[in-house]
C-alpha cells in the first residue's frame, strides 16, 4: 500500500522543474520590468541592466571574466547551430574540415550532416566502450584543412565526461577552434572555459533548473564567427531578435544558484547515483552499467537489463510512481535505438533493455531506496514473460 | 499514450507462460527490432483448448499478446485463423499508430502456431 502515492521523478535530463527562486526572479519581467533593452528610456535601461546582470552570472558559472563573451539564445540546439555553422561559414577560406564524435547530441550530428551536403568534410570520431573520446586519435585526424572540432562536455544519456582539457590543448596547439556542447553538464560539473581552452560553449537553462526555451553560447573574444540568422543585430549581431528578458533573467538566476550549490549538490547526487548503481548491480542478475564508472555526470545512472525491453520497464515503473527514460527504439520517434548506445558497442537487443535515471535536487536517499525496493520486482515480472530469459534464471 | 485496456493487459497479462506439450508453437519478431513473441496452442477436437504466450517487447507487444490469447481461447481453428491484427488492436481500444506496425505481431504469432499445428498433423497422418 502507499506505492501509488509515491512520486519519484528521475528523468531530469528530459525536463527539470524550475527553481522557485528562478520563477520569482522571472515574474517581475513579465509584469513590471517588461521594457525592451533597445529602448532609450528608463524601461529600456532597466531591461538592459537585467540583461547585463544575467550575462555576468552565466559568465561566472563557466569561468570567464568577460560577460560580453556570452550570447543568449533559445537553447542548446540554437547555440550548437550558431557555434558550428557560424564558425564553419566564416572560416571556410581556411579549410572545410570539422572533427566531431559519433555520440554527440542529435543536434550536433544533424548540423554536421547538413554542412556535409554543403561541401564540408566531417570526421565522426568513434568512442570506446565507455563512451570516451581518445584525444590522441582526435589529434591524428587533424589536417591542414581542419578548422573546428566539436566535442560534448558530457553525454546526457550515458553520463560519460570527456577529457575536455586535453582536447582543448590539442585544438589550441593546432590552431583550430574548439566547440563544446555542455548542455548536459551545465550546472553539474565545474566548467572553466579559460583553463580548458574552450573557444565556444553551448549551455542550456532548463538543465540547471531554469526555464525552457533559453540558452547561451560562450564565444571567446577574437573567434571568427558569423551569424546564422539575420535581423536587428541584437547580441553583438550574432543573435538577432528581441531579447527574451524573462527567460534570460531566469537563466541568470539559475546560473547563480547552480554556482552556489554545484560542489555540495554534486557530491550529494554522486553519492545517491553510486548507491543506486551499486544497489541495482548487486541485486539484479544480468544488469550492467552503461558509460564510464567514475568519469560520469553525478546525476546519471544508465543501466541495462538483459532479456527485457526498456519501454515496458518505463511503464512498469511509472505504475509505481517512478519516472525514467530509456534508449530503447520503442520509445523513440524513429524506432531506432539510441545512437549513443550503439556507438559504445551494444547490440540492438542490449540497447533496448536500457534505462536512464537522471537524478535532480528533488531526489532524496528515500527515493533511491524506493527504486531499489521495487525495481527488482518489475524486472523479474518482465523477465518471467520474456521468451529470451534462460529457464534456469526463473527457478 | 496507451488506452486503459492496453495498460490493464500490460499490468495483468492473461495466459503468460509456455505449454510444455503444445500442439503448435509460433514465434514472430526479432529481438533486434525490440519485439519477439511466441504463442503456444493446445488443440482438442479442432478447438484451441489452451493458448499461452511469452513476449519480449514494449507495452503494446505484451498487451497485444495477452489480448490475442483471450480472443483465441475456445475458438475453432477456422475462427482463430480469422483473428486479425486490427481485431486485436480494436479489442484493446486502439493502439498508437507508431505501434500498429512494429508491436502488433500477436495475431501473426497465433497464425504461425496454428500453421505449425496443421503441419505436424499432416506429417502424423
Amino acid at each position: 500500500m502507499g506505492y501509488e502515492l509515491r512520486k519519484v521523478y528521475m528523468d531530469n535530463a528530459a525536463g527539470m522543474p524550475v527553481d522557485p527562486r528562478v520563477f520569482e526572479a522571472m515574474k517581475t519581467c513579465f509584469i513590471e520590468n517588461y521594457g525592451n533593452p533597445s529602448s532609450s528610456h528608463s524601461f529600456g535601461a532597466s531591461a538592459r541592466n537585467a540583461l547585463m546582470e544575467s550575462r555576468e552570472k552565466v559568465a561566472r558559472l563557466i569561468g570567464t571574466e568577460k560577460p560580453e563573451e556570452v550570447i543568449f539564445t533559445s537553447g542548446g540546439t540554437e547555440s550548437n547551430n550558431l557555434a558550428i555553422k557560424g564558425v564553419a561559414y566564416r572560416n571556410k577560406n581556411r579549410g572545410n574540415h570539422i572533427i566531431t564524435t559519433t555520440i554527440e547530441h542529435i543536434s550536433v550530428i544533424n548540423i554536421c550532416k547538413h554542412l556535409q551536403k554543403q561541401g564540408f568534410e566531417i570526421t565522426y570520431l568513434p568512442v570506446d566502450e565507455q563512451g570516451m573520446v581518445d584525444p590522441e586519435k582526435l589529434r591524428d585526424e587533424i589536417t591542414d584543412k581542419t578548422i573546428l572540432t566539436s566535442v560534448m562536455y558530457a553525454n546526457g544519456e550515458i553520463g560519460t565526461i570527456q577529457p575536455i582539457r586535453d582536447i582543448g590543448k590539442i585544438a589550441r596547439d593546432n590552431q583550430i577552434y574548439f566547440h563544446v556542447d555542455a548542455v548536459a553538464a551545465t550546472g553539474k560539473v565545474h566548467i572553466n572555459v579559460e583553463e580548458e581552452n574552450i573557444d565556444l560553449l553551448s549551455i542550456s537553462s532548463n538543465d540547471m533548473y531554469g526555464p525552457k526555451g533559453v540558452g547561451a553560447l560562450y564565444i571567446k573574444k577574437g573567434t571568427r564567427i558569423q551569424p546564422v540568422t539575420q535581423g536587428g543585430g541584437q547580441e553583438r549581431g550574432l543573435r538577432s531578435g528581441s531579447e527574451n528578458i524573462p527567460g534570460i533573467v531566469g537563466m541568470g538566476k539559475a546560473a547563480e544558484i547552480a554556482q552556489e550549490r554545484i560542489s555540495v549538490e554534486g557530491k550529494r547526487l554522486q553519492w545517491l547515483r553510486d548507491k543506486l548503481i551499486k544497489g541495482v548491480l548487486d541485486t539484479i542478475e544480468r544488469s550492467y552499467l552503461n558509460g564510464h564508472p567514475t568519469k560520469r555526470l553525478p546525476s546519471n545512472a544508465n543501466l541495462r537489463f538483459s532479456y527485457i525491453e526498456g519501454e515496458s520497464l518505463i511503464l512498469g515503473l511509472d505504475m509505481l510512481g517512478i519516472q525514467v527514460s530509456s534508449g530503447s527504439a520503442c520509445t523513440s520517434k524513429t524506432l531506432e535505438p539510441s545512437h549513443v548506445l550503439l556507438e559504445i558497442g551494444l547490440a540492438h537487443e542490449e540497447a533496448h533493455g536500457s534505462l536512464v535515471f537522471t537524478l535532480g535536487n528533488q531526489n532524496s536517499e528515500e527515493d533511491v531506496d524506493y527504486v531499489l525496493e521495487v525495481l527488482p520486482g518489475v524486472v523479474k515480472r518482465l523477465r518471467t514473460m520474456s521468451p529470451l530469459t534462460p529457464k534456469e534464471m526463473l527457478r | 499514450m496507451y488506452s486503459e485496456k492496453v495498460m490493464d493487459h500490460f499490468m495483468k497479462p492473461r495466459n503468460v507462460g509456455e505449454i510444455p506439450d503444445a500442439d503448435g508453437i509460433g514465434t514472430v519478431g526479432n529481438p533486434v527490432c525490440g519485439d519477439l513473441m511466441t504463442v503456444y496452442i493446445k488443440v482438442k477436437e479442432n478447438r484451441l483448448e489452451d493458448v499461452k504466450f511469452k513476449t519480449f517487447g514494449c507495452g503494446a507487444a505484451i498487451a497485444t499478446s495477452s489480448m490475442v490469447t483471450e480472443l483465441a481461447k475456445g475458438k475453432t481453428i477456422e475462427e482463430a485463423l480469422k483473428i486479425t491484427k486490427s481485431d486485436v488492436a480494436d479489442s484493446l481500444d486502439g493502439l498508437p499508430s507508431v505501434k500498429m506496425h512494429c508491436s502488433n505481431l500477436a495475431a501473426d504469432a497465433l497464425h504461425a502456431a496454428i500453421k505449425d499445428y496443421m503441419k505436424k498433423k499432416e506429417v502424423n497422418k
